[in-house]
C-alpha cells in the first residue's frame, strides 16, 4: 500500500508542478466555457438575441405602412429600412439575416387577395443560406403581422371600406345571378354592414377591433431547476463541455506520458522494485481520476461563483464527476496500452478525444443534433458525461438520471481499463 | 570521498569482515537463460555465478544481449527457459522478495526532473516500503555517499550529467540491496563525472556490495571488476578473472607498422617466420603484429631494414583485456 500511495503522491506532485499542464486543464476550460455559456445565452433571464433584419419598402400604401410599423416593434427584429441594391448586399456580406421586400401596390392587392381570386402579390425574401432557421423564422413573423393588419384594414379601415363599396359596384353592374356571385354579394354587404359600424375613435373607452389574429396565445415556463440563474444557464452547459473536453485531453496526456516513461526506462525502473504491473497501472489510473475530479469540481466551482451556475443535485454531480474521472484515467491507459509510440499516438488521441467532445455534446448541445446523430451519439461515453452535468444542475433531475449518466460512464470505464490491462499484460510478455 | 563520511567508522570494518567471510557465498546463481524475440535468440543459455562481495563485469558490444540478461535477472522480463535465483530466491516478475535484494540502475537516467534529488529517493525508497526516520536516514546516507547532500533538495533538472547518473546510482541503493546491477552507467558522461562514479562504485565494492556492471568498455570492466562475462550474440564467452583472461591472450605486446604501400605477401609471410611473431594482419598499408614480448619488436624491425621497407611510422602497443574480445570474436567491442 505504501509503494501505491508513493506512486499516487508522486504522480500528484508533478502534475502541480506542471504550469503548462495546469494552465491546459484549468484555465482554458474556464475561459472557453465563458465564452460559450456568453454566446448560448448566458443565465435563464437573458433574452434571446434578436434578428437583424432589412426591410425594403417600396409601397406607400397604408397597409404597407402599418406593417413596417408592426415589424418595428416585434421584439424578436432589429428592423433596418434601406434600399434593394443595400439590402441585397447587406445580406450577402451576413449583416443581415433576411431582407422582406414589400412590391410598390402590396396594399391594394392584399387586400384585394383576401377575398377575391385576384392574383396574391408576392412580398420578396431575401435570406443568408446559413441561416436556415431565421429564415422560418421570419416567415412566421411577417405572416402574422401581414395577416393582422389586412384583415384589420379590409375590416375597418379606409382601404376595406372603398375595396368593399367597388366589389359590390362591379357586381351589381354585372347583375350576376349564380349562386357564387350571389354569396359574394351577400358577404361583401355584411362586410360593408361591419365597416359602417362606429369606430374605437368615435367610442371612447373601447379597444380597437383588431381583425383577424392568432386564436391562441401561449404561456411560457421553462422547466428547470429553478427560476432566473438558479434556472437555465448556459454557463451550466458550456462548463460541463469544456471540462469534459480538457480533462479527456488531461488523459490524453496521462496516456502519452505513461508511453514517454516506457521509453526513457523510468517505467523499468519503476517495475524493477516489488510492484506489480497492476499496482503501478492502478496507482497511474487513481492518481488521474483525482486529478480529473479535482479540476473538474474547481472548474464548476468557478462557474458556480461568478456565473451563478447551481448544481441542482450535488450528490449526482460528485457521482457523475467521479464516474467521469474514472472514464478519464481509464481512456489514459487505453492510450498509453495501444499507442505505439508518443509521437504517433498523440496525434491520434487527440483526434479521437475531439470526436468524442464533439460527439458528445460539449461544443453544440446534443440537443441540438440531427435526430440520426442524436441516436448514433448514445454510443458515445461523453455525451453521457456531458448529459449527466446537465441533469444534476440546470435540469434540476434527481438521481435517476445521475445514476444513469455515472453507470454508462462506468461501463466504458471498465471496458476501457480492462483491455489496457490486457494489453499491458500481453506486452510484458 | 573517505568511506567514513558517508558511514559509521564500525560499519567499514564489520562490512569488510563480513566481504571477506562471505566470498566464497553464491549469491547470484543464473543458469541457462535464453530469451527469443520472434525469430531471433537474444540470450541464448547464458549461466553464470556471482558470490557475495563480488565484482562482476558483464561486457559485450551492443546488442550482445546484456541488457536482456539484465531484465530478466531483475525480474522485469520473463526467460523462456533458465532461471535467475538470488540468495536462494528464485527472480520472479511482479512483486517478487527476491527484488527486494537488488538494486537496478538501468541505462537511462530514471529520475523525475519535477521532484528534488530527496524526494526521488523517497519514492524509489517507498516502493520498497521504507518510511519513516528510516527513510530519513537512508536518504541522508545515500546522499552523502554519492557526494549530494549539498544538492538534496534541488531538482535534478539542474544537474550536470555526472550527477543525475550519480543520483540515479544513489535511488537504487535507498533499499540497501545486496546486490547492484548498473547497466551502462557512464553512458553519455565526461571523464571527470567517470571518474565519480567509479569512486562511488568503488566505495560500495570496499563496503562489500556485490555488483554486476555491464559495459562495452573494456577499461570500466578492468578497473573494477574481479570477474569478467562476455557475451556476445546471447552467448556466454568467457566467464573468468581478469587474471585467468590475460593468460589465454596469444600475445602481451603488438607493434603497428604503417608503410606507404599495401605490403607484398613475401614481406608478410617472411616476417610471420619470425621467431616471437604469433600472428600477423594486415589492413591497407598497415600491418598488426601480435608478439610474444615487447622484446620481440626489434627483430622484425631488422628485417624490414633487410628487405628495403622504410616505415613511416611504427609503435609497440601493449596488449589490453579488449584485444581478449578481438582474439574471441574476430571483432571490436565496438563493431
Amino acid at each position: 500500500m505504501t509503494a501505491f500511495i508513493a506512486l499516487v503522491r508522486k504522480d500528484l506532485i508533478l502534475f502541480l508542478a506542471d504550469r503548462r499542464a495546469l494552465l491546459m486543464s484549468l484555465v482554458l476550460p474556464i475561459v472557453i466555457g465563458t465564452f460559450f455559456g456568453y454566446l448560448f445565452g448566458g443565465f435563464g433571464a437573458a433574452r434571446t438575441s434578436r434578428i437583424d433584419v432589412a426591410l425594403v419598402q417600396l409601397d406607400s400604401s397604408e397597409i404597407s405602412s402599418k406593417i413596417t410599423a408592426c415589424l418595428n416593434a416585434d421584439p424578436a427584429l432589429r428592423v433596418s429600412e434601406m434600399a434593394l441594391g443595400q439590402a441585397t448586399q447587406e445580406v450577402r456580406k451576413g449583416k443581415q439575416k433576411a431582407a422582406i421586400v414589400i412590391p410598390s401596390g402590396f396594399g391594394t392587392a392584399a387586400g384585394a387577395a383576401l377575398f377575391g381570386p385576384g392574383k396574391k402579390p408576392e412580398i420578396g425574401l431575401l435570406y443568408d443560406p446559413s441561416q436556415q432557421a431565421v429564415l422560418a423564422m421570419v416567415k412566421g413573423t411577417l405572416a402574422q403581422h401581414v395577416m393582422q393588419v389586412v384583415s384589420t384594414e379590409m375590416f375597418g379601415g379606409k382601404t376595406g371600406k372603398q375595396f368593399t363599396d367597388n366589389s359590390l359596384a362591379g357586381l351589381g353592374l354585372l347583375g350576376a345571378s349564380d349562386p357564387d356571385s350571389v354569396a359574394l354579394r351577400q358577404l361583401l354587404a355584411s362586410v360593408q354592414k361591419f365597416q359602417a359600424r362606429p369606430q374605437a375613435a368615435d367610442r371612447p373607452g373601447k379597444k380597437p377591433l383588431g381583425g383577424l389574429s392568432m386564436p391562441f396565445s401561449t404561456r411560457d415556463e421553462p422547466i428547470s431547476s429553478g427560476t432566473g440563474r438558479a434556472g437555465y444557464n448556459s454557463y451550466a452547459h458550456s462548463f460541463a463541455g469544456m471540462g469534459v473536453q480538457f480533462i479527456l485531453l488531461l488523459g490524453v496526456d496521462i496516456g502519452i506520458g505513461v508511453l514517454l516513461a516506457r521509453r526513457s526506462g523510468i517505467w523499468n525502473r519503476l517495475l524493477a522494485a516489488p510492484v506489480s504491473l497492476n499496482t503501478l497501472l492502478l496507482a497511474r489510473a487513481a492518481s488521474a481520476s483525482l486529478i480529473a475530479l479535482g479540476l473538474m469540481c474547481a472548474i464548476f466551482l468557478f462557474a458556480a461563483l461568478v456565473f451563478g451556475v447551481r448544481i441542482a443535485n450535488p450528490l449526482g454531480f460528485a457521482g457523475v464527476a467521479l464516474c467521469f474521472s474514472l472514464l478519464t484515467a481509464s481512456f489514459g491507459l487505453l492510450i498509453a496500452a495501444f499507442g505505439k509510440t508518443p509521437e504517433a499516438a498523440r496525434g491520434i488521441a487527440v483526434f479521437a478525444a475531439l470526436i468524442l467532445v464533439m460527439l458528445g455534446g460539449a461544443w453544440v448541445p446534443s440537443f441540438l443534433f440531427p435526430p440520426w446523430v442524436q441516436s448514433l451519439t448514445v454510443a458515445v461515453p461523453t455525451r453521457w458525461a456531458i448529459d449527466g452535468f446537465d441533469a444534476v444542475t440546470w435540469r434540476g433531475l434527481g438521481m435517476d438520471a445521475a445514476l444513469i449518466s455515472m453507470g454508462v460512464q462506468l461501463a466504458f470505464a471498465v471496458l476501457f481499463g480492462v483491455l489496457a490491462l490486457w494489453k499491458f499484460g500481453r506486452d510484458q510478455q | 570521498m573517505p568511506v567514513a563520511k558517508a558511514l559509521p567508522p564500525a560499519y567499514t570494518l564489520r562490512a569488510g569482515l563480513a566481504n571477506l567471510a562471505a566470498m566464497a557465498t553464491i549469491l547470484l546463481k543464473v543458469s541457462q537463460l535464453t530469451k527469443s524475440y520472434g525469430a531471433r535468440r537474444a540470450v541464448d543459455a547464458v549461466s553464470f555465478l556471482v558470490q557475495a562481495g563480488q565484482t562482476v563485469g558483464l561486457i559485450g558490444p551492443n546488442g550482445a544481449g546484456k541488457s536482456s540478461t539484465v531484465s530478466m535477472i531483475c525480474g522485469l522480463l520473463r526467460p523462456d527457459a533458465g532461471s535467475v535465483e538470488l540468495d536462494g530466491v528464485v527472480v520472479t516478475r511482479g512483486r517478487s522478495d527476491a527484488k527486494r535484494k537488488i538494486g537496478f540502475v538501468p541505462q537511462d537516467l530514471a529520475l523525475y526532473d519535477d521532484l528534488s534529488a530527496r524526494e526521488n529517493l523517497k519514492l524509489f525508497a517507498a516502493l520498497y516500503g521504507i518510511r519513516g526516520a528510516e527513510l530519513t536516514r537512508r536518504c541522508d546516507q545515500v546522499l552523502e555517499l554519492v557526494n549530494l547532500a549539498d544538492r538534496a533538495g534541488d531538482k535534478p533538472a539542474t544537474f550536470s550529467g555526472g550527477m543525475k547518473r550519480r543520483l540515479n546510482i544513489a535511488a537504487a541503493l535507498m533499499h540497501d540491496p545486496q546486490l547492484l546491477i548498473l547497466d551502462e552507467p557512464t553512458v553519455g558522461v565526461d571523464p571527470q563525472s567517470r571518474n565519480a562514479i567509479f569512486d562511488t562504485l568503488e566505495q560500495l565494492k570496499q563496503m562489500g556490495r556485490s555488483l554486476i556492471y555491464t559495459s562495452h568498455y573494456m577499461e570500466e570492466v578492468e578497473r573494477l571488476a574481479d570477474h569478467i562475462v562476455i557475451i556476445d550474440h546471447g552467448k556466454v564467452l568467457a566467464d573468468e578473472s581478469p587474471a585467468a583472461l590475460y593468460r589465454r591472450l596469444p600475445a602481451q605486446a603488438a607493434l603497428r607498422v604503417e608503410l606507404g604501400q599495401a605490403a607484398p605477401a613475401a614481406l608478410t609471410d617472411g616476417i610471420r617466420a619470425l621467431p616471437g611473431v604469433n600472428s600477423l594482419r594486415s589492413e591497407a598499408a598497415t600491418l598488426e603484429i601480435q608478439l610474444a614480448s615487447g622484446d620481440d619488436a626489434l627483430p622484425v624491425m631488422l628485417y624490414l631494414e633487410r628487405q628495403g621497407c622504410r616505415p613511416l611510422h611504427f609503435a609497440t602497443v601493449q596488449t589490453k583485456l579488449e584485444d581478449i574480445f578481438l582474439n574471441l570474436t574476430g571483432r571490436s567491442l565496438r563493431d
